[in-house]
């Protein structure tokens, strides 16, 4: 098999000089695929994609994007380098505008981005109907869509969504993963944690289920949510 | 109708005009607090004796041009000035953050430490300023008085009471008016701008847009430092050039900046209007204003005057303490101190 886009290869690391939270973790995403990881509170998924990115030191390990070694650069440098992010909260400026969050996630582009922007308004209409409304001010779903705009705005190469449905109601959250999925189909891979488990490994590609910081169980999603181990540990049945 | 006319006048003239200029100087000083508080998180009790050194280094200038001859014409030739000063103030500020705030925000500082570093730097800037201009009263407007004089006015309307318009009254309105425009067309507008807005509400995520904070910082320093020289030179204009005062003009600037809430552009220029008309309406003795309003039977015999002229900034400081009360975030809901 070949090497995957994005991956975070065997990594062992906790937040500053505390203890280890990640045990040897691996967690990749391919071209064109959605990854998604899942697990029970407290597995460190949310720790794994933040390794991913960057924002905690790796004791041990490697993460690699279209098979160059990242592992020493910085969160903002990675941005540069094609990640895109999407933090779980404080993810967009509340007293900004909805068309200002989108320039700001424009920020390191000198060029015109004119069109990435009318190709996330296609996306996201509703974000067009109030693209002069201050951000704070929508509801938590819309939310969610500014900040997966912004980070879109970057024209990244690869996008990490770190719990995009975390306390909106169900019908915004099906809404929300037809909107992840209409990224998906632009080219984009997608790599994302998610609590709701059972609908995220639906659309999943691949999906990965962290226990205690290690991988439990990887496969296709399909896999995972047939597998009788995961469903009687982790799925209720 | 005429004594309505009259007292309309002797309002204007002893309340609406003194508190409108005051209130744009305060604004201009709430301006800069608050946008320090927005960007660097911690409150600037420097900001005073910066307005006091940017109104210093102008002086200076100003007294260079009048010996060389130049002047404005009718206004005063502190403006001429103003752009050195202007000048010297960034290059102070910026000195003042490369070799003493920076130290502290590469520490991660907490805000209530920063707050005492400013104190020192206040201190040190406040010497400075005493050292090289001395302490006194200094004066340096020049150029025409009044825009309308009491006589003039007089003249003109052939109503009893008088109006006067100073010309340093007129600069420091048309001059704030100014300011706020460009620095609001600045913060809305321009990339640069919209990076400092975002800043100020997100940093952990500007700093994954790819804003450069420190960056980000310097031009905060410029323009609180534009905006501490023009604020000073005028209110220096308006009244008299004194270090201390700026040391006492530092209460009424924060309460400005805080009842319009900290963070809040819009907030520091009503916040800078309450304070200054609050200020002057309550210290102001109303017994001419009502002699003319009410019937004669009903005039007052004693001056109707609330406060002493003498306790002006604990009114700023009661208005302070109503707002911490029962609006932490302030007027226009900024962060809550």
């Amino acid at each position: 098999m070949s090497e995957p886009f994005l991956i975070g290869d065997s990594m062992t690391g906790g937040y500053g000089n505390g203890p280890d939270i990640l045990h040897d973790c691996t967690i990749a995403v391919n071209k064109g695929e959605i990854a998604v990881i899942v697990g029970p509170n407290g597995a460190g998924k949310s720790t794994g994609m933040k390794a991913v990115f960057g924002m905690l030191s790796l004791n041990k390990g490697s993460v690699r994007l279209d098979g160059e070694d990242i592992t020493a650069l910085s969160p903002q440098d990675r941005v540069v380098k094609g990640m895109g992010f999407v933090p779980q909260t404080s993810n967009i400026f509340t007293s900004m505008t909805v068309e200002e969050n989108l320039e700001m996630g424009a920020f390191i582009r000198r060029d015109n981005y004119k069109d990435t922007m009318t190709q996330i308004y296609d996306l996201f209409p509703i974000l067009k109907e109030k693209r002069y409304q201050a951000a704070g001010e929508l509801s938590g779903g819309q939310r969610q869509q500014v900040a997966v705009g912004r980070a879109l705005m970057t024209q990244p190469k690869v996008l990490m969504l770190d719990e995009p449905t975390a306390g909106v109601s169900p019908i915004v959250m099906d809404e929300l993963f037809d909107r992840i999925i209409e990224v998906a189909r632009t080219g984009i891979p997608i790599l994302m944690v998610e609590q709701n488990a059972r609908q995220a490994l639906e659309i999943a590609d691949k999906g990965y289920v962290l226990v205690q910081g290690a991988n439990a169980f990887t496969g296709t999603g399909k896999e995972l949510l047939v597998d009788p181990e995961v469903r009687k540990s982790f799925l209720g049945g | 109708m005429i004594d309505f006319l009259n007292a309309f006048v002797a309002l204007s003239n002893f309340v609406l005009i003194p508190a409108i200029s005051y209130g744009a100087q305060l604004a201009l000083g709430a301006l800069g607090v608050t946008l320090i508080y927005g960007i660097l998180r911690f409150s600037n009790f420097a900001h005073g004796d910066t307005m006091a050194f940017g109104a210093m280094c102008t002086i200076l200038v100003t007294w260079l041009f009048q010996s060389w001859g130049i002047s404005f014409g009718p206004l005063p030739t502190a403006l001429l000035a103003m752009p050195f000063g202007i000048l010297a103030t960034m290059g102070l500020v910026l000195f003042t953050d490369r070799y003493v705030y920076k130290f502290y925000r590469e520490q991660k500082a907490k805000p209530v430490i920063l707050v005492i570093v400013s104190l020192g730097v206040m201190f040190i800037l406040n010497g400075l300023v005493r050292f090289i201009i001395g302490p006194n009263d200094q004066r340096f407007s020049d150029g025409e008085r009044f825009i309308i004089s009491v006589r003039e006015f007089k003249a003109l309307t052939g109503l009893k009471e008088g109006l006067a318009f100073k010309t340093t009254q007129g600069i420091t309105i048309v001059t704030a008016v100014i300011v706020v425009i460009a620095l609001f067309w600045f913060l809305n507008r321009t990339r640069t701008g919209k990076s400092m807005r975002a800043y100020s509400d997100n940093e952990d995520l500007a700093l994954l847009s790819g804003i450069n904070p420190e960056r980000v910082v310097m031009v905060t320093w410029l323009i609180v430092a534009a905006l501490a020289t023009i604020a000073g030179t005028l209110y220096g204009l308006d009244k008299s050039f004194k270090p201390f005062i700026f040391l006492q003009l530092l209460l009424p600037v924060f309460a400005a900046a805080i009842v319009g809430g900290l963070g809040s552009p819009l907030g520091a220029i009503a916040g800078g209007f309450t304070i200054a008309f609050s200020e002057v309406m309550i210290t102001y003795a109303w017994k001419k204003v009502a002699t003319y309003v009410v019937p004669e039977a009903w005039a007052p015999d004693t001056l109707v005057q609330l406060l002493s002229t003498d306790y002006k900034f604990a009114v700023s400081f009661v208005i302070l303490i109503i707002v911490l009360l029962f609006r932490p975030t302030g007027l226009f809901a900024g962060k809550s101190v």
